[in-house]
């Protein structure tokens, strides 16, 4: 080959930059689904890609609101609490062309069950699910569940006959490595059709001509092509080359670079996640201090001087460039039992604080380990360094400890830390969630993300009661009678909300979810 | 000769079996799977459960000697991430790593022979000293913020490479290959040159630094005088000599091109067997971490061995050591 005709190949081969059809959703994110088994697995990823091929019988829209997905209707029984009554959609197909019918719910709630199943503990107050009708379901509960919807927005629906011809009516043991059917195919009812998949590499997704919702929704993507893209800014260079038109977690940093960038935009919004500290306050003497034979964080003024140290707007500036919202409580908005008054209430004040601490005793202060983690939360470890100085102010000398997620979520779950970062988020979009897990004393399976130590049995006995009152205004007041103790006792110290950021290239039109869970059906392309 | 073979043999198992026990009590450090494993609604029955079933409740040399146990049989245990089998994603990911490998190590041994010379027979022209300032930048770089900058220059500004990824790839019989599509083969070259880069400069300068010695020799100055064309003493004479060390370092530098590909592929987001190590450790996926540093121990011990048997039959002295 001669010089001029090996310059000519290669200009070809550089000209060829793929310009795929207006219509194609090129989409990066920085994980991948871990499997398609709709039950195997119970994390973010994982749900957005089943959440484009499967569908539960409720989903949540981008607002947060509850909308018909396969049930059209749902309502307690008037004859018995412990019922739920859901009304199918009719007229239904799977995609392999099966018709969808109560049959097939009955059975997707046993395998959501069953032993393997990663989603039964959101199930664990389902007693029996039955098919009245060929179009009407019953749920029964071990006590009247006023909220039980919420917990179904996750559990999809896959089809009796399709499991039972590909031998996938267990759920895919996944510690034991095992691959079925399902783990690689999908048969569900919704908006797209798998097309190819190779995990970590790309997922292939075409529309679903036939699917429901057709003239419903939007719908206006016809190719859905899922890359995920581990480096921050290799993710960000495929968004500003063009190679990717859609991009979730983006990096702070580079918020106004792709702003600014031509045919770009960046949305914004306040996500379903609330960062906080945590502090030990039930031992009478705890290891990460320097005060013998008492524990300051036992003293109420000094974890409300520690809180008014904090100065929540300065971590929004700097530490998160505007992308956060400064919290006053441990629930994201949205949530029920949330109150602007009460997130709105978290002052700075040093002189106050000083104060505080002068009369509890520790005018001198006294030092503390912070265990923080530093690949979880947006810039969580900076966020901890900030807040170092800021209780430096008051005399509290903090000495950070930040780890890998991995080291550090065990030491809350096993009780070793005295005062660490955590992140919450809701999904069921009630305060009874927190509550469960963040308030309640450790008892068994209830309290498991407690660290506090803090065990009130008079409030662990109404936190109980919520589960089954079903009288939702007498609930509601109960919820905000057990906030008022939270942070009258200032169990934690609220930081802020988190704020999700999703860039898209101009002519994607999509509002950010709360949930970051992007729905292609709502997806409108110019 | 047999009794230092069976010996080296005896040594590089022993430094393998040395590595792999470093490596299990490192795993420790990393943190606690189960985390990761279990969604926040997890209950402590289901965390005592799968650590039971993990055999992660056993001290590590415990772990250890049930690696090898199931190792040996060629069992590499199952992915905590994935849920499938480590040996069967390793195989999967193979390819990606050994072309990307191959074509880099080709860059780097072409253009890194083809520099060193040129540079050495310039010695003090402009251009030889302008690609020796040059090549300080590829050995002192380090290889993220390469790649980074090539994709800065040549995706986002220039819109004429990809800046992930391989492209289209062809599946030949459980051998998934980019070298058959027009996506495939521009998707290899910058990632290529990010990973090469670094060798590149090693060949070249170690060319450049050989064949200045070998100029000085007495034989090339003869063969000047018999009026030989530069041609044919620069390269029939000269660099024939200067090749031997410069093989031997190529055969090394190989070794680490693929135990190295780890940050250019988490770069490009290049899905062989780097990548997929990196996902290992934050995901704290202890088979997938322990397949993958007992291959590259096996592959740099077993270079090792090969080479030193080699010497050992050039070099008659070195068995007389032994």
């Amino acid at each position: 080959m001669t010089n001029s005709k090996g310059l000519l190949a290669l200009a070809a081969l550089l000209s060829t930059t793929t310009l795929a059809s207006a219509e194609t959703l090129r989409w990066a994110r920085a994980g991948d689904a871990l499997t398609l088994d709709p039950h195997a697995q119970n994390e973010g990823p994982t749900h957005t890609i089943r959440h484009q091929m499967y569908e539960p019988l409720i989903i949540r829209d981008v607002t947060g609101a509850f909308e018909p997905a396969l049930a059209t209707e749902w309502a307690p029984s008037e004859d018995d609490p412990n019922v739920w009554v859901f009304k199918l959609r009719e007229g239904v197909k799977f995609h392999g062309g099966e018709d969808f019918t109560a049959e097939d719910v009955v059975f997707s709630f046993e395998r959501a069950k069953s032993e393997n199943s990663d989603m039964k503990e959101l199930l664990s107050s389902v007693v029996e699910v039955r098919a009245v009708d060929d179009y009407t379901i019953e749920i029964v509960t071990d006590g009247p569940n006023p909220i039980l919807p919420a917990n179904l927005t996750n559990q999809y629906i896959l089809d009796k006959g399709w499991a039972e011809a590909n031998d996938t009516v267990a759920v895919q043991d996944f510690e034991g490595g095992e691959i079925t059917y399902a783990t690689t195919n999908a048969n569900g009812t919704g908006p797209y059709i798998l097309q190819s998949r190779e995990p970590d590499v790309r997922t292939v997704m075409v529309r679903n001509e036939e699917y429901w919702g057709r003239d419903q929704f939007p719908m206006e993507v016809s190719e859905i092509v899922y890359t995920p893209i581990q480096n921050a800014a290799t993710r960000v260079a495929a968004l500003l080359s063009g190679e990717v038109n859609f991009l979730q977690d983006m990096p702070v940093q580079d918020l106004e670079r792709v702003a600014g960038a031509d045919g770009l935009t960046v949305k914004k919004a306040p996500q379903n996640r609330v960062i906080f500290f945590g502090m030990n306050q039930g031992p009478d003497d705890i290891e990460a201090d320097d005060v013998d034979g008492a524990n300051p964080l036992a003293d109420v003024r000094v974890r409300k001087a520690m809180s008014m140290a904090i100065n929540r707007d300065a971590i929004q500036q700097v530490v998160m460039r505007g992308q956060s919202e400064p919290a006053g409580m441990i629930a994201p908005p949205f949530v029920n039992g949330w109150t602007e008054e009460m997130d709105g209430a978290s002052v700075t004040d040093i002189e106050g604080a000083k104060a505080l601490m002068e009369e509890a005793g520790y005018a001198d202060g006294f030092s503390i380990r912070l265990d923080c983690p530093n690949d979880r939360y947006i810039n969580d470890e900076a966020i901890c360094q900030a807040a170092v100085g800021m209780l430096g102010q008051i005399g509290v000398t903090v000495n950070l400890d930040a780890k890998p997620k991995a080291q550090h979520f065990p030491l809350i779950t096993d009780g070793k830390s005295d005062f660490y970062m955590l992140g919450w988020g809701v999904p069921t979009y009630d305060s009874e969630y927190i509550f469960n897990f963040l308030v309640h004393g450790r008892e068994g399976d209830i309290g498991t993300w407690n660290a506090t130590g803090y065990d009130n049995d008079e409030l662990d006995a109404k936190i109980k009661s919520l589960a089954s009152n079903t009288d939702l205004d007498s609930r509601n007041a109960d919820i905000a009678e057990i906030w008022k103790v939270v942070q009258d006792e200032a169990l934690y110290i609220p930081i802020h909300h988190q704020v999700l950021n999703w860039g898209m290239a101009e002519g994607v039109g999509i509002e950010v979810d709360p949930e970051d869970q992007p729905k292609v059906k709502y997806f409108t392309m110019n | 000769m047999l009794s230092f073979i069976v010996k080296r043999v005896g040594q590089s198992i022993l430094v393998l079996l040395i590595t792999g026990l470093v490596a299990f009590s490192m795993f420790t450090f990393v943190g606690d799977p189960i985390d990761n494993m279990l969604g926040q609604e997890r209950t402590i029955e289901d965390v005592e459960r799968l650590r039971q079933q993990l055999g992660l409740d056993k001290p590590f040399v415990v772990q250890y000697y049930r690696f090898l146990e199931q190792a040996v049989q060629g069992n590499f245990g199952v992915s905590y991430r994935q849920g499938r089998p480590v040996a069967e994603i390793l195989l999967e990911r193979a390819p990606a790593t050994l072309e990307l490998a191959a074509v880099s190590g080709i860059f780097a041994i072409l253009l890194g022979i083809a520099l060193g010379v040129f540079t050495a027979i310039r010695r003090n022209g402009i251009a030889a000293n302008l690609i020796m300032s040059a090549s300080l930048i590829g050995v002192s770089l380090p290889t993220f913020l390469i790649g980074i900058l090539l994709i800065y220059l040549f995706s986002v500004e220039l819109g004429w490479l990809p800046s992930f990824g391989r492209g289209d790839t062809v599946d030949l019989g459980g051998w998934t290959t980019g070298f058959l599509t027009a996506s495939g083969l521009k998707a290899l070259i910058l990632p290529s040159i990010t990973l090469g880069l670094y060798q590149m400069t090693l060949i070249m300068r170690l060319v450049r630094s050989e064949m200045l010695e070998v100029l000085r020799q007495d034989y090339i100055r003869f063969a000047k005088a018999r009026g030989l064309s530069d041609r044919v003493v620069n390269f029939r004479h000269a660099l024939k000599n200067t090749m031997v060390p410069v093989i031997t370092v190529i055969g090394l530098q190989l070794g680490s091109i693929i135990a190295f590909a780890i940050i250019t592929e988490t770069v490009f987001q290049w899905p062989g067997v780097g990548l997929l190590f990196i996902n290992a450790i934050q995901f704290v996926d202890i088979p997938v971490m322990a397949a993958y540093l007992m291959l590259i121990s096996v592959m740099f011990v077993g270079i090792n061995l090969l080479v030193d048997i080699l010497y050992a039959f050039i070099d008659p002295r070195l068995r007389v050591a032994a």
